[in-house]
């Protein structure tokens, strides 16, 4: 199945002010795998992010999704094998209500009326918010904003879903059943986040990224476990595995 | 200067009006915007002395408000919002148009306080019917028929847009207002200067907003195709309605039905 397959190879980016975003950053994912990309402020996530679905093409290096690599030409397929989740679902979530948002993919990937109300419905209940389907956005909470853009992303049925920040602006127990919601999906997942401990809990494999460059990537328990190479990433062990305050200053 | 939330809020009470269930509401969009757009032609077609010609017209708004159970005392509150600018628009016909054209026992009456009553009038029937048409259809709906009646594609997004992201932009703006305000100590805040500033920021976001709609857009496949879905209900139900409003204000067009009440009355008498 190598359509489930995303390749970066050497990829650099410099923006237009002369900011240099990634240099050299080079990993493979494969089908169904889980994976967190994690790193500090300003250490090249959302750059990265943005190559992954072909809003910036590589300028040196490669990205090759499933069987395509990522070029002008490739953009169509590529964007519909990778559903892209953004981290302000307002951003996302532009068409006038939930229903329509969702419709939105499918209708672009040229689908017959029938087949997106069966897609958008679907999508809707896998979120379990088909109740809100005719509500414009903005009358949505955070936690149902969030479903909404996951639904909008799944209804085009994409191979992969790559996320940026998901469990941000939640409470804890809406962030805690988006965690349950995406264990519940197989398809392979890229996720940038700060939420270390949501990591723990979705993300088998790990790429710490640092000052545009891959610091580390292996299986996430033996990188939280690294404690060396997550100071000098800017990070800290999740919460989880830091012991219990409280219990210990006894 | 203070950008309030209130304002905002108000309009989306006017989208949760519209998300009732009256026969009204059900009605296809299409039907009520032709027949909103009938009136108003049929309104603003009268000659500009007319005044009590256009009392009659008052029943269709009326209408919709009482079957479209919509809060009148909300709908006028909105009016008043427009009132300044309806008043300015007539103020000086008055001043201008100083023949006499009525007396009324010992008062005479300009012509120019005429049209002035006339203009008042006509713009409260139409703007009352206009907020009653988005209460009974919604905004969405609103756009969706003037798309489905032949408007270019462009204009209903553009506005689409609009209505969707005013919300956002409303919070922001507010937000931004009340961090200045906090950190101005009952001062002006550094003036028009830090104004200024404000809104550029604003604007500024607006721009990388929608920088990051776009690749939204794109990331779902957008090539320049846009689908808003049609809801068709157009039935029996809609055609009378829209026949017989119409049937109704061309009688009231043309026939002058307080004169001709009056006429009654004082001609029975004689």
């Amino acid at each position: 199945m190598s359509h489930h397959l995303v390749e970066v190879e050497d990829l650099c980016h410099v923006y237009q002010d002369g900011t240099s975003a990634l240099n050299g950053v080079t990993f493979r994912i494969h089908h169904g795998e889980s994976v967190a990309v994690v790193g500090a402020n300003g250490a090249g996530k959302s750059t990265l992010l943005l190559h992954l679905n072909g809003y910036l093409l590589p300028r040196s290096g490669k990205v090759r999704v499933g069987d395509f690599p990522l070029t002008k030409a490739t953009l169509r397929e590529v964007r519909h094998a990778v559903g892209m989740i953004f981290q302000d679902p307002d951003d996302q979530l532009f068409m006038p209500t939930v229903y329509d948002d969702v419709a939105f993919g499918p209708f672009n990937l040229g689908l017959p009326a029938e087949e997106v109300e069966v897609r958008v419905m679907r999508a809707l209940e896998t979120v379990q918010i088909s109740h809100l389907k005719d509500r414009p956005p903005y009358r949505l909470s955070g936690g149902e904003k969030r479903r909404a853009a996951i639904a909008a992303v799944l209804s085009m049925e994409p191979d992969i879903l790559v996320m940026d920040e998901p469990s941000t602006g939640l409470d804890p127990l809406a962030r805690r059943q988006l965690i349950a919601l995406l264990k519940e999906f197989h398809h392979t997942k890229i996720i940038a986040t700060h939420d270390l401990d949501m990591v723990l809990d979705l993300c088998e494999r790990t790429i710490v990224l640092h000052g545009g460059k891959v610091m580390a990537d292996g299986p996430t328990s033996e990188i939280f476990a690294d404690d060396r190479l997550l100071a000098t990433c800017r990070l800290e062990k999740p919460l989880s595995m830091q012991g219990c305050r409280t219990c210990s200053a006894k | 200067m203070k950008i309030s939330g209130g304002n905002y809020l108000e309009l989306g009470y006017l989208d949760l009006l519209s998300s009732q269930d009256t026969p009204v509401h059900r009605l296809d969009p299409r039907a009520k915007v032709i027949t909103v757009l009938i009136f108003t032609l049929a309104v603003i077609s009268f000659d500009r002395y007319r005044v009590a010609a256009l009392l009659p017209f008052v029943i269709f708004p009326l209408a919709l408000i009482i079957l479209g159970n919509l809060p009148l005392w909300y709908l006028l509150r909105r009016l008043a919002v427009v009132l300044p600018f309806i008043l300015l628009v007539g103020i000086f016909n008055p001043l201008i148009d100083r023949e006499a054209l009525l007396q009324v026992g010992s008062v005479t009456i300009s012509g120019g306080w005429l049209s002035f009553c006339s203009i008042l009038l006509r713009s409260v029937l139409t703007v009352l019917t206009l907020l009653a048409l988005v209460a009974t259809t919604g905004f969405i709906g609103v756009c969706a028929a003037l798309d489905m009646l032949g408007m270019p594609r462009v204009f209903s997004l553009q506005l689409l847009f609009m209505y969707r992201y005013l919300f956002v932009l409303a919070d922001e703006g507010g937000r931004m207002a009340r961090a200045r305000e906090l950190r101005s100590f009952g001062n002006r805040g550094g003036g028009i200067q830090s104004f200024v500033s404000l809104v550029g920021h604003l604007l500024l976001r607006t721009f990388d907003r929608a920088q990051k709609i776009y690749t939204a857009m794109l990331s779902r496949g957008f090539q320049g195709q846009f689908h808003l879905r049609r809801q068709i209900g157009f039935g029996y139900g809609e055609i009378v309605f829209i026949a017989g409003w119409s049937c109704l204000f061309i009688l009231f067009r043309f026939v002058d039905i307080p004169a001709f009440v009056g006429g009654i009355i004082t001609g029975a008498g004689r």
